[in-house]
């Protein structure tokens, strides 16, 4: 009985947080405009999306957020991985002080590091544009991609890097060679980490993007949002992501579950 | 010079250095930055008076209290909602699968606009007016992930031993939750509260899709001022949103020391 109750709970639960998504995704298969008209079974929505001749300006806001992601969780990726390694050699009171600034950007709430950007690159004099949307996106990542490479090396024997260099590796080869090889399961979970932040970021973006017609996809969606009406290709747009994003992280998790039960 | 240079980064720890600067300009100076700024006026000299537009202007005020109103009211709502789904996916004689909890995590990482906007199609669809109402749902079903998986982590980490212990020392169920799982899952709990009041006091555009432009939350107060070029005025009132969040934090940290180990991460 007890066992009922409680699965009952949950799957009420989950119907209450998947009926919007569930909405969009059943609308995103007929044409009309305003969402809630069903006007019969359509796919016109998908096809105009990915229509070759004029390309949708959605199509091309979404490339923009996948360019400022790649680009801004490489770099975070390498940025971090190095400044973890070196944080971790640092004196007890030097590394408390660094971890303690690496931790601001991900305890500030997105609106304050955006404005804090915003007058920095107003008071640089810096005009606003998609390197300085990448900037802050790296600002934001960095952190988390210390924060994944920091406990392998905490597991790594602290031997064998000086041993490398006793048998007459440079630094880099031993880097490359000794340590890179120990931290790599770091780098990939904190780059992942950073990509799907980037792709999710709405707030520091807007304080940072300018006014130059550059797009992500979160600020095309608030700006439509904003004119009242909704592109309805975001219908379609949102069901691919939303489907996408759900067979990743099922089959993530079922590999995982193997590897545990392996 | 190519001998000085490897020199320098033979010690490991001089690798900091690229990432202290890094931080140093676009962390440190910017936030001195929105310290600068909420103390001056646009001539660049010193004054209080962002601070008093914001003391006298019942307007900024009203929306303040407002917002730590509706932040406070969801999250409790999520904690209520969520506890109880935490603690269900944490039993292993209930038999939930990983699915299930992948399947409660999986809304987090969708777009929060994407997530909203399908929130207010929801509620056209429903005919249900976007307001006070709309808001608050909106709020909790944006936020509620963020409140049951930190929980669920510290349940399903939690020594079950003291439970039996509990149990055999003749504690009926619910003195063994209150006594014994609930104190116990603390660290979950303020590490779950923390990640749903601190978005839902900062967000905007939001409160805005939800209720078509007729609320107004603090967050929404502060990007205007700065869309509107009063940088002074709207540094002044970051300023007042991260003293109240350094609060917040304080107090959670005072609770528990281990809030992280609940964390997402």
């Amino acid at each position: 009985m007890v066992r009922y109750l409680a699965k009952g709970y949950l799957w009420a639960l989950l119907v209450l947080l998947y009926s919007p998504i569930l909405i969009i995704m059943i609308f995103s298969f007929t044409e009309a405009k305003v969402l809630g008209n069903w006007t019969g079974f359509s796919t016109k929505l998908y096809s105009s999306l990915f229509a070759g001749n004029v390309q949708h300006s959605l199509v091309s806001a979404l490339w923009n957020t996948f360019a400022i992601a790649m680009i801004a969780a490489t770099v975070s990726t390498l940025l971090g991985s190095v400044a973890a390694i070196g944080i971790f050699n640092l004196k007890a009171r030097a590394r408390n002080a660094v971890s303690f600034i690496n931790n601001i950007p991900m305890l500030n709430p997105d609106i304050i590091t955006g404005i804090s950007l915003f007058l920095l690159f107003v008071s640089l004099g810096i005009s606003q544009g998609f390197t300085t949307v990448v900037l802050a996106h790296i600002t934001f990542c960095t952190p988390y991609v210390v924060l994944s490479v920091m406990p392998r090396l905490k597991q790594m024997n602290q031997n064998i890097y000086e041993a490398a260099l006793d048998l007459g590796a440079t630094p880099f080869q031993a880097l490359r060679k000794v340590i890179f090889p120990e931290i790599r399961p770091g780098m990939i979970s904190g780059f992942i980490l950073a990509f799907t932040l980037s792709i999710d970021d709405f707030a520091v973006t807007i304080f940072t993007i300018g006014n130059e017609g550059l797009e992500t996809l979160s600020t095309f969606i608030y700006a439509d949002a904003r004119k009242g009406g909704l592109t309805p290709e975001l219908r379609p747009l949102s069901t691919i992501i939303f489907v996408t994003v759900l067979v990743l992280l099922i089959v993530i998790n079922k590999r995982a579950e193997k590897a545990k039960r392996a | 010079m190519i001998n000085t240079f490897s020199a320098f980064f033979m010690r490991r720890r001089n690798w900091t250095i690229p990432y202290v600067l890094f931080l140093a300009i676009f962390v440190v100076i910017p936030l001195i930055l929105i310290v600068y700024y909420a103390f001056t006026n646009d001539e660049g000299m010193f004054t209080l008076v962002n601070f008093r537009k914001f003391m006298i202007h019942p307007e900024a005020i009203n929306t303040f209290v407002y917002s730590v109103g509706i932040a406070l009211i969801t999250t409790i709502l999520c904690l209520l909602l969520g506890y109880p789904a935490a603690w269900i996916l944490s039993q292993a004689r209930f038999n939930t699968s990983r699915t299930m909890v992948v399947l409660f995590i999986l809304p987090m990482w969708v777009n929060i606009l994407i997530r909203t906007l399908a929130t207010v199609a929801l509620f056209d669809f429903l005919n249900f007016p976007l307001g006070e109402g709309a808001l608050i749902f909106g709020m909790v079903y944006n936020f509620l992930p963020f409140m049951i998986y930190p929980i669920y982590n510290t349940l399903q980490k939690m020594d079950h031993s003291l439970i039996e212990a509990a149990q055999d020392l003749g504690a009926n169920p619910l003195q063994v939750f209150i006594k014994a799982v609930f104190p116990l899952s603390m660290p979950g709990v303020v590490s779950g509260i923390m990640m749903v009041f601190m978005p839902t006091i900062s967000t905007f555009a939001i409160a805005e899709l939800l209720t078509m432009n007729n609320i107004k939350l603090f967050g929404t107060t502060i990007q205007e001022n700065i869309n509107n070029g009063m940088w002074n005025y709207g540094a002044a009132l970051s300023l007042i949103m991260l003293l109240l969040i350094g609060i917040t934090g304080l107090f959670s940290n005072e609770s528990s020391d281990s809030a992280n180990e609940g964390g997402l991460i």
